[in-house]
């Protein structure tokens, strides 16, 4: 009864293999190739021919005259070839303190801002490479880049709202703000 | 939950149900070779056969047949997944060069994706070479799941025929499944996300330079490449300049599709869906968790199809709706309200037109509370496993939805195939006690129900908490499962826990904090996932024999049927009561503590 069965697992394993493990991926890769070949490289953002980053992984930034991104976890921090959430439960005493510093040095950095602070700004994304915020994380720090940069709060709302991706169908996901894209475009601007 | 939770959770469930009954007619005509579709590629599938040493004609196998060649096809399996890691440093396909994979976490690795469990103790995009995640893992991602959908027909089989020893052919539905239903979804699906940004090369993963560099604290190491400990035994760090980022890409949508359609869930990279480059849209994620429960649901409506009975599919369906939707209120309802700590210390966690809210530690800004909550729900309700957001940094009741999905032993939709013939041990002991009740004699769908069948469910009811439980209590005693743990207090134990309820579950999802990749993680949990996958289906073919030898009693003034809400509630009520029972003092030490300890703090 066993030995009836050697063969066919062998061969089967070994076709099912090939089938699945080499024609299957590959004849999606050529599939990505033809239709999407952008997409299917990790959507670089070129800039005089060089990447400057990708439009789906987050850079750190922490400099007042930028728009800061969700803390990430990862070490060092936005380590796009090692992904990590931080897995602090809600009561770990290293997470409350972590919020509470994040939340500090946004206001630090624009004393006069009365908002509360909008929560994906202090909590760490569950990659560690989020490349987006919230609206609201972003309006909050448009006055700081404002008035760092010297520029009218009005531009910079347009530039955010330009690099919002709204929800599919106006129903599915969360809209959210693409911060690496904003800054380049923030980097644009003549003043 | 804000108007838009209640719509997205709405849109999903709507879908779904949709789905079912298209997709499972499909799938019933298929694997039974009834379809246009069997006839189109009835070259390759006799090839194949031809090949195998496989006779269509004369292919029937009686039960022990039947578990001896699944046995060995996937016992093959986790023999050539070992070997592939071992070695991949000297196999091809490895541009990043890395090394083997350790002897503990390739044994671990193995089994978890032979077994449909895959839960990972590794980081993938650090670990595996594009080698391995295809060959080795990939194709594991279908066969494993097909190894399910065969034994589901086979025990559908033991309910339609009568008399007979025979429950079909293991290689004939290993290859039906494989070729006409995983590959075909896949090919679309996989499509779809490419579409949306999701990675399919094989060149080396680009590098990019930052816009703004930043310096950050390196750990100093010394020649041999350990770290420098300061006086207080601290690691030393000296400043260092982040400059550039390695961005990890490879064949990630082919692998993906497969993972979430096959309920897999083992991601190409150490976040899984949650990585931005697996899950990039609102489109991609719906499309996934999609995916998730597709096929487990669908094949309710196969079941009905092939009884000749749809009813009797759709109450089975219902059934899990039943358990399903409540519990995903639950868990978006406490992730919606957030963490109280961080409401007291100012944050903003409203949930407003410009912002989801809600407790956002460990969630992506692109699919906040409502999107996280529908994938935490499914992927725990189907053995899927795979996540969006980590489950570790959940609230305390908000986490408590997947671990008990998980235990109710995942027959809620459940993996592809092991869901819906571990729901019909469920089925088996509900006929049992309501036959009991009104003192007649037990049948389903005709068929007597007596003790060797009642054995069989028991023990594939039974297998999976004994793992879990017996594997959590070693565990929290053990120095090498404490040493492990990364929350303090409470929230440890629910990590601990939430691992074996996940690994005997055949489940996969993790409390990522807990470091798994050691010796004895590796080891306690691949025995949890072995016997947890192989002593149910072994069980399950067993009664599938033992149905189809049985005649078949019409249906009498006495027979209870199994089609009415009266039926459906008694189910649920049995599914329900078995996984409260079993684990509620679990609970009760973990994420009940838990929470009422936040809610006074």
């Amino acid at each position: 009864m066993i030995r009836e069965q050697i063969r066919p697992a062998l061969f089967s394993f070994v076709l099912l293999t090939l089938i699945t493990g080499v024609l299957y991926p590959l004849s999606v890769t050529g599939i990505a190739k033809v239709f999407f070949t952008n997409q299917a490289e990790g959507g670089l953002i070129l800039k005089n021919g060089k990447a400057v980053g990708s439009e789906h992984i987050g850079q750190p930034f922490d400099a007042p005259q930028y728009l800061w991104g969700r803390p990430s976890a990862t070490t060092p921090v936005f380590n796009a070839s090692s992904s990590s959430g931080s897995n602090y439960g809600p009561m770990h005493a290293d997470y409350l303190k972590a919020v509470g510093d994040r939340a500090k040095a946004l206001k630090d950095a624009d004393p006069f801002h009365q908002a509360r602070v909008p929560v994906d700004l202090v909590t760490a994304s569950g990659s560690g490479l989020d490349p987006q915020i919230s609206l609201a994380g972003a309006y909050y720090q448009v006055s700081r880049i404002a008035k760092t940069r010297g520029i009218s709060e009005d531009k910079i709302k347009k530039i955010i709202e330009k690099n919002t991706q709204g929800r599919f169908l106006g129903l599915l996901g969360e809209p959210a703000v693409n911060v690496l894209k904003v800054n380049l475009d923030l980097d644009e601007v003549k003043k | 939950m804000s108007t838009n939770d209640y719509i997205q959770c709405f849109i999903y469930m709507a879908v779904l149900l949709l789905l079912a009954k298209p997709l499972g007619t499909y799938m019933a005509r298929v694997m039974e070779g009834e379809s246009r579709v069997n006839r189109w590629f009835k070259p390759v599938e006799s090839f194949i056969y031809k090949v195998c040493g496989v006779n269509p004609e004369r292919a029937e196998m009686n039960w022990k047949t039947y578990a001896v060649a699944w046995v060995a096809f996937n016992a093959l399996g986790i023999f050539v997944v070992y070997a592939i890691q071992r070695l991949q440093n000297i196999l091809p396909l490895n541009p990043m060069g890395l090394a083997a994979v350790t002897a503990d976490s390739a044994f671990n690795t193995a089994i978890s994706f032979a077994t449909n469990t895959n839960w990972q103790g590794y980081g993938g995009e650090s670990t595996m070479s594009y080698f391995t995640q295809m060959i080795a893992l990939g194709v594991q991602n279908f066969v494993s799941a097909a190894s399910g959908i065969a034994v589901l027909f086979a025990v559908i089989r033991g309910f339609v025929r009568k008399q007979t020893e025979n429950i079909g052919n293991f290689w004939m539905d290993l290859v039906r499944s494989t070729l006409y239903i995983l590959l075909p979804l896949s090919i679309v699906v996989a499509t779809i996300l490419v579409s949306q940004g999701v990675p399919q090369t094989f060149k080396p993963s680009p590098k990019a330079s930052l816009l703004q560099p930043t310096s950050y604290d390196q750990p100093m190491t010394d020649k041999d490449g350990k770290p420098v400990l300061d006086e207080k035994g601290q690691p030393k760090t000296q400043k260092a300049m982040l400059t550039e980022q390695v961005i990890a890409v490879g064949p990630v949508a082919s692998q993906i599709a497969i993972k979430q359609l096959g309920t897999n869930g083992g991601g190409y990279y150490n976040v899984n869906s949650a990585h931005p480059l697996e899950n990039p849209t609102p489109l991609s994620n719906f499309t996934e968790v999609l995916s998730i429960l597709l096929i487990a649901a669908a094949l309710c409506y196969s079941f009905g199809y092939r009884v000749k009975d749809t009813r009797q599919g759709w109450a089975l369906l219902i059934a899990m709706t039943l358990i399903f939707v409540p519990l995903l209120w639950m868990c978006t309802h406490y992730e919606q309200a957030g963490n109280p700590l961080l409401a007291k210390m100012g944050i903003d966690q409203s949930a407003t037109a410009f912002q989801p809210g809600g407790n956002m530690e460990g969630k992506e800004a692109r699919f906040g509370i409502v999107s996280s909550t529908i994938w935490a729900s499914a992927t725990t309700a189907a053995s899927n496993g795979s996540v969006n957001s980590m489950h570790d940094s959940f609230t305390p009741l908000g986490g408590l939805v997947p671990m008990w999905l998980m235990e109710l032993g995942e027959v809620v939709y459940g993996g592809v195939g092991s869901g819906l013939y571990g729901m019909l041990a469920f089925v088996i002991v509900a006929v049992f006690v309501g036959g009991l009740m009104v003192g007649r004699t037990p049948e389903y769908l005709g068929k007597k129900i007596e003790s060797y069948e009642m054995k069989m469910a028991s023990i594939m009811i039974l297998i999976p908490p004994i793992l879990a439980v017996l594997g959590a209590a070693i565990a929290v005693v053990a120095p090498g499962g404490k040493a492990n743990i990364f929350n303090p207090g409470i929230h440890g134990f629910s990590e601990v826990l939430y691992a074996f309820s996940s690994a005997s579950n055949n489940n996969g999802s993790a409390f990522a904090g807990l470091g798994a990749n050691n010796i004895f993680y590796n080891i306690m949990l691949g025995i949890c996932m072995f016997f947890a996958r192989f002593w149910l289906a072994i069980p399950a073919l067993a009664f599938a024999g033992s149905l189809a030898k049985k005649k078949i009693v019409p249906v009498s003034s006495g027979t209870l049927p199994t089609h009415t809400p009266l039926f459906i509630f008694f189910l649920v009520g049995i599914v329900i009561l078995v996984g409260a029972l079993t684990f509620f003092p679990a609970l009760a030490l973990g994420p009940i503590v838990e929470h009422l300890t936040l809610a006074a703090a």
